[in-house]
């Protein structure tokens, strides 16, 4: 996914996404899955070979490593899962797995008679996606299909974080793509990481059956290595090409070592963005941006972060409402967010930037959705959701936020792009949950924090902010959501990631909505109806809506376009998070969240009061949801949903009202047809 | 004899083999595996294994007689003939296996012989019975019902 604005990898993107999510799995999956089992003992081959035909797949056998290796290397995509005994007489099966992984990235399975643990262990820390013992039944052929399917989930995650991170971070150069941020994994460098830095390879993603193009395995060896030159460089000062000369690779090319140093910062940021408590590695990443959420605080009150906390909230719906209660202010550092640290450093990086930048791209928005609405498909469910859903509210909501209006389009290419990296939950988690501060300006963010919220912002051409360490956007959903709320990290973070995307869309959708009614959430407290549609997510299946919100969020953003309102960013931030949160959770908790961050804004601890304001919020979502849902992959443009003007006063303001009187926000917020009922408080 | 007498016989012969400890469970997932594609399958695997089997036993024989043992090699062996053999589900050939691993690994020379020659035994006990089994197993197809 390269695209300049951000679209064009979100769409790379997310077509693979769409096959990913697991929809694409062909019908007749997991038959014909091609394997190719190596083993030197003929009646094992024999027996495993029609026990693997008895599965329905396609067996090739070879009873040499050497054999095995070339057969690979020659169709590089011919496989998809690899079988190898442990004992060979020509290669040491852990030797051949480690080729595989390498060069190939395919899973591979061993096999052996010997159930000692530590052989186990070897086949473990060697990489092996499992361990069969001998003899081996059909039984345990049966659902190794899981690991391919696995592990190009994986992949996609990756690709699509590293892709938003990257994106985040490059700013201005979408091209860079390729990079799928391992780091966006929670540091699992190894198995997603192999994705290489190509865009192509992304735009192969679609191919669920192979990338075509090798990709460079970053396995534990090499990938420890790679940090201990970063280490001995500095990371400030570690390059590339310095990097690759220490660690002296045969074989390993600079571009290699770039998408993986990307990748690698992204997860740095993340890590110390999140968790300022845990981090354990020191970003300057997070300061900065901290700093900038502190005028946010305003915002907090709306406790989002609680919402957020609560895990209701999508962390992309904090990020959401959380830019767009910050986004005026870009109060940055003020949020606190509750939400899991690690989420809100994706979300709260961005949001900042993004309100800012955000708002020029008001096309992008719209394409960014698009985007996201390709992720969602192929991400995980949940993922994808969260992300989008986050990417796209956060863009809508850093849209408004800044840019009066023109954010719109700058949030939607935050969710977008935030959408498009697989979402991983992780991210969202992170991000929510410290930076729920940054939401204001980085509700944006949040949503891309995701994952895609890397990408989002560099896809607005929304300066850093969004990116922050790049994660932020989507993750800091979670956190954006965090943010308003005072609470800390109320929101589950992980539920945010999750959630968030779908959460997000929905959010950003709602900012549609939200346009009417925004204008009216303002002096309720806009949020307000955020919770609602939160609450409305909440009850709907947090896993579909992942996806569906994202897709959804987008769309209602588009609609929403005109949100200029000040509430819109509000209202969108609600909805988003709201949705997120139903995502994520799918539980209602999303509707705690969302009283929760509505009180923030006031008190922010009345449930009581969230609950009214879920009400709203369930209308709103209910709205939102509905929308959502039909709509998967509106095109977000709209990331307008907060409307810009809206200051964090105008925000808190409005969420204090709701909170005090949840009547006024509904009188306001002219949701269409959004149904209160839903929210469970 | 008529075909339902000789599948009765064909099916005792198979429950003796399975309650004597010959064969376990591995056995029958390749009972299991056998269809309309592969018709005997059972058999050609089996078949299989003894055939390379040979080669192992051979091996396994020529460290234990030619000079020094060199038990590690003779534990890859036997690792091997091991693997091979629980794969058809030859339980009694696969439990002294292990006995003479343990043999193996203790570095018990005469451990390791005077197992030995318990695997070979089973594994020449095996091959006789289900020789029997397969040749009433073939009969059993080709007889005229009843």
């Amino acid at each position: 996914m390269n695209s300049s604005s951000g679209k064009g990898s979100m769409s790379a993107a997310s077509s693979s996404a769409a096959w990913k999510a697991g929809d694409v799995v062909p019908d007749q999956f997991p038959a014909g899955l091609r394997v190719l089992v190596v083993d030197d003992d003929p009646t094992c081959l024999m027996i495993l070979e029609k026990m693997l035909r008895t599965c329905l797949y396609e067996v090739t056998k070879c009873n040499r490593a050497e054999t095995a290796l070339s057969l690979l290397r020659e169709n590089k995509n011919g496989f998809d899962i690899v079988i190898s005994d442990v004992h060979m007489p020509d290669m040491d099966g852990f030797k051949l797995l480690e080729h595989i992984g390498l060069e190939m990235d395919l899973p591979v399975i061993m096999m052996s008679a010997d159930d000692g643990k530590h052989v186990v262990m070897k086949g473990v820390t060697h990489g092996a996606c499992d361990y069969l013992i001998k003899p081996v039944r059909i039984e345990a052929l049966k659902n190794i299909w899981q690991h391919v399917v696995r592990k190009r989930k994986n992949e996609w995650k990756d690709f699509e974080q590293s892709g938003s991170v990257e994106e985040g971070d490059r700013q201005p150069k979408q091209s860079e793509e390729a990079d799928y941020s391992s780091s966006a994994n929670e540091g699992n460098w190894k198995s997603s990481k192999k994705r290489k830095d190509d865009d192509d390879e992304a735009e192969e993603r679609d191919d669920t059956s192979t990338l075509k193009k090798p990709r460079v395995v970053w396995s534990v060896e090499l990938h420890q290595q790679f940090v201990a030159a970063v280490n001995q460089l500095g990371i400030d000062k570690a390059v590339p090409k310095k990097i690759l000369e220490l660690m002296n690779v045969p074989g390993l090319t600079r571009e290699n070592v770039a998408s993986h140093l990307q990748k690698y910062r992204l997860y740095l940021r993340r890590l110390s963005g999140v968790s300022q408590h845990q981090s354990n590695l020191n970003n300057s990443f997070m300061s900065p941006q901290e700093a900038t959420f502190g005028p946010l605080s305003p915002l907090n009150g709306l406790d989002l972060q609680t919402l957020a906390a609560t895990g209701q909230l999508p962390a992309q719906s904090l990020a959401t409402f959380q830019a767009a209660g910050l986004g005026r202010s870009t109060a940055k550092s003020g949020i606190a967010m509750p939400l899991v640290d690690q989420r809100n450093i994706f979300s709260f990086e961005n949001p900042k930037l993004r309100f800012g930048e955000g708002q020029q791209q008001h096309m992008n928005n719209n394409k960014q959705l698009n985007l996201l609405h390709g992720i969602p498909t192929t991400m995980e469910p949940k993922q994808l959701a969260s992300l989008h859903h986050s990417a796209q509210s956060i863009g809508n909501i850093n849209m408004q936020v800044t840019s009066h209006g023109v954010q719109g389009s700058q949030n939607n290419s935050l969710l977008i792009q935030m959408a498009q990296p697989q979402p991983r939950g992780q991210i969202l988690n992170d991000s929510t949950g410290s930076h729920a501060p940054r939401l204001p300006s980085t509700l944006g963010q949040p949503i891309l924090s995701n994952g895609i919220a890397a990408n989002v912002s560099t896809r607005n051409g929304i300066p850093e902010n969004i990116r922050g360490p790049g994660y932020n956007p989507v993750s800091q959903t979670s956190s954006l959501l965090n943010f308003p709320m005072n609470h800390t990290s109320e929101l589950p973070g992980n539920s945010f990631p999750l959630g968030t995307t779908p959460g997000i869309s929905s959010l950003t959708s709602k900012g549609a909505f939200q346009e009417d009614i925004n204008s009216d959430v303002k002096g309720s407290g806009g949020f307000m109806p955020s919770y609602d549609i939160f609450n409305d997510l909440n009850q709907h299946k947090p896993q579909n809506w992942e996806l569906q919100n994202v897709g959804m969020t987008f769309d209602a953003s588009q609609h929403s376009n005109s949100l200029q309102g000040n509430l819109d960013l509000a209202q969108s931030i609600l909805v988003q998070q709201g949705f997120s949160s139903g995502q994520m959770n799918g539980q209602n908790r999303s509707a705690a969240v969302v009283s929760k961050a509505m009180f923030s804004a006031g008190d922010c601890t009345e449930q009581g009061n969230a609950q009214n304001v879920n009400h709203h919020l369930n209308n709103l979502l209910v709205d939102n949801t509905i929308r959502i849902k039909s709509e998967r992959v509106a095109d977000a443009g709209p990331a307008n949903l907060f409307p810009d003007h809206f200051g964090q006063e105008d925000l808190m303001s409005a969420l204090l009202k709701q909170q005090d009187g949840i009547a006024p926000a509904e009188n306001e917020f002219d949701f269409d047809g959004y149904s209160m009922d839903n929210i469970p408080v | 004899m008529g075909r339902n007498r000789l599948q009765h016989q064909v099916a005792c012969m198979r429950r003796s083999l399975f309650d004597q400890g010959f064969l376990d469970e591995q056995f029958i997932q390749l009972e299991e595996l056998q269809d309309d594609a592969s018709p005997n399958f059972v058999q050609e695997i089996v078949t299989l294994f003894y055939t390379d089997s040979a080669r192992l036993i051979q091996n396994i024989e020529q460290a234990l007689n030619n000079g020094p043992i060199d038990f590690s090699k003779l534990d890859d062996y036997m690792h091997q003939f091991k693997g091979s053999s629980s794969s058809i589900g030859a339980k009694k050939v696969t439990d002294e296996c292990k006995v003479f691993r343990e043999y193996c690994s203790a570095e018990n020379a005469q451990g390791c012989i005077r197992t030995f020659q318990q695997v070979k035994q089973e594994y020449a006990i095996l091959r006789r019975k289900l020789e029997v089994y397969f040749q009433m197993v073939r009969q059993a197809d080709v007889a005229h019902t009843p």
